[in-house]
């Protein structure tokens, strides 16, 4: 069954000149990492708001078609059941967080959802520890680096287990080997616990290992939507200017000069692996 | 234009954030500084506009201690934009939240108009000129923030974290505009975690870790520094992960952008008759 189903779907903010996204009909299945990426107000942000119930339930304005979110109706469902099997990362951890210490804010979800307290206690622990932040339990969000903050954020919505998790740009504020174990920590959360996980980024270099489903919108359409070595490797992508990793790029500026090469790495390692290969020759 | 001398810093939490950095940065310097979160970056560049004034030691500005000077009268030769624009916008639309500095700053109307249409055709931002800044994506959002530091026209542009939500085409126009404010003597200061974007830009780099600047030099030869980039948590160039992987065969290890990466390859095929 399809994690994520959409049909024609069409919506515009209140006041908006035009409509945000546009006809859009994607189909995510149960367990997969998706990365949905395109140039900044291509409307990836808004999609998110709507896969977790944001639009139309907080955010007025018209949503036409269809869409099915681990098997419920968006427009059907408030936010707080939806809550329970979507949860979303934003974009800026200060928008999410609120509370006078990380704990509180790790446990707000649980609370509200009336969980017994050692339940509680269980799940905000492990959720710190999994994000890597036990030692900032006592601490207030708001004192924290950008970073830091993130990784409240990310173990709030962990600690909800939800069935599927959507990161808008998790990784933003945070430096190149911490955004590469978050990326690693959502490709547990994946692969061991299998919640599907849709990821917004636009930093592919770092996030396209992890995917097995990439997704590129433009003008609040879907321009292209399938595995990532055929997705990077689409002229479309290109002329787009999405941020291609920069293994693809070398292997096509190899192949446009002349160099037969074979197959498309989409990390380092790939590359690597793939150039030794082509110098044995 | 910027001497930073030992200069500690200690936030009223009792943090220290800098512990004895002294750093010089020259009229027309194009500089990165990179390091892992809470390493003193931010910190460290707030004390060029004076928001913040070292606890111990001094920062000049053009040959004047930051002490000495208020923050708005800094401000118009240093301008800083923001990493999270949202502590910087709060006008209802687009047009006036450029034009607010202007008018603090006393300029005529005349030319506020001029610089306001200047900054948003520059930041391609025209089609929102009437927009509420609110209504924009992240993205656009930062595009807005930096338009109306530059509208002022500062000699120095502070800017922290400026790819954070860009995308790659935005990214390459930011960096085409800071070569290009660059190329007219302007000083530009980045803070960014960003290696792509630095390999592509070839800055000097100031490397920082836990309050201290512990390297200083070109990108080419930090950036591909294992040791030293470990140690500031950032990973080098994924251009660079591919060459350290193909040593052996006796590539340099230096590489940090596509074109010298290809040159280099087509080089060793044709050194190697093939």
């Amino acid at each position: 069954m399809a994690a994520v189903q959409a049909k024609a779907l069409t919506y515009s903010y209140p006041g908006g000149t035009r409509p945000s996204i546009r006809d859009v009909s994607l189909s995510i299945e149960r367990g997969e990492f998706v990365i949905l990426t395109g140039p900044s107000g291509c409307g990836k942000t808004t999609i998110c708001r709507c896969f977790n119930g944001l639009i139309p339930n907080f955010y007025t304005g018209e949503l036409k078609g269809e869409l099915r979110v681990a098997g419920l109706n968006v427009s059907e469902h408030p936010i707080y059941e939806m809550a329970k099997r979507v949860g979303l990362v934003f974009q800026n951890p200060e928008n999410q967080l609120f509370a006078l210490s990380v704990e509180k804010d790790v446990a707000f979800g649980l609370e509200n959802l009336g969980m017994p307290r050692d339940q509680i206690r269980e799940r905000v622990d492990q959720a710190l520890k999994i994000t890597g932040i036990e030692e900032l339990r006592e601490r207030a969000p708001h004192e924290l680096s950008g970073g830091q903050q993130q990784r409240v954020a990310i173990a709030s919505v962990l600690a909800m287990q939800p069935e599927i998790m959507i990161f808008d740009e998790p990784t933003s504020f945070l430096d190149p080997v911490g955004a590469q174990r978050i990326f690693e920590v959502i490709n547990d959360l994946n692969k061991k616990l299998g919640i599907t996980v849709i990821l917004v980024e636009h930093r592919l270099d770092l996030a396209s290992r992890y995917a097995d489903h990439v997704i590129i919108m433009d003008a609040g359409q879907i321009i292209l939507d399938g595995e990532p070595r055929e997705v990077f490797n689409s002229e479309t992508a290109r002329l787009l200017g999405v941020g291609i990793p920069k293994a693809v790029n070398l292997w096509r500026l190899l192949q446009e000069n002349g160099l037969v090469l074979e197959g498309m790495p989409v990390s380092s390692e790939e590359a690597t692996r793939f150039l030794r290969e082509v110098l044995k020759r | 234009m910027i001497e930073v001398k030992d200069v500690r810093f200690t936030y009223p939490t009792g943090v220290e954030a800098l512990s004895g950095v002294s750093l010089t940065i020259e009229e027309g310097e194009f500089v990165a500084i990179m390091g892992q979160n809470g390493a003193g970056k931010t910190t460290l560049v707030k004390h060029f506009n004076g928001l913040l004034k070292p606890t111990k030691g001094t920062v000049l500005v053009d040959g004047v201690s930051t002490r000495d000077v208020s923050v708005a009268k800094l401000a118009r030769t240093v301008g800083f934009v923001f990493q999270n624009p949202d502590h910087q916008l709060f006008c209802e639309t687009v047009w006036e939240e450029i034009a607010f500095a202007l008018r603090n700053f006393g300029f005529e109307e005349a030319i506020i108009e001029k610089r306001v249409d200047w900054a948003l055709n520059l930041l391609d931002l025209i089609e929102y000129r009437q927009t509420s800044p609110f209504m924009l994506s992240g993205g656009e959002r930062k595009r807005v923030a930096l338009a109306s530091v530059l509208a002022w026209d500062p000699k120095v542009v502070i800017l922290d974290e400026p790819t954070i939500g860009q995308d790659h085409r935005q990214k390459e126009n930011l960096r085409q505009f800071i070569v290009q404010l660059n190329g007219q003597g302007k000083t530009v200061v980045v803070v960014t975690h960003d290696v792509e974007f630095v390999a592509e830009c070839h800055p000097r780099v100031v490397l920082m870790s836990a309050g201290k600047i512990v390297a200083d030099g070109e990108a080419k030869k930090i950036l591909t520094d294992t040791t030293l980039t470990s140690m500031a948590s950032i990973v080098p160039p994924q251009i660079t992960q591919i060459f350290l992987g193909l040593n052996d065969l006796g590539f340099p290890s230096d590489v940090i952008d596509v074109s010298e990466a290809k040159r280099v390859l087509f080089d060793y095929l044709v050194r190697s008759g093939r």
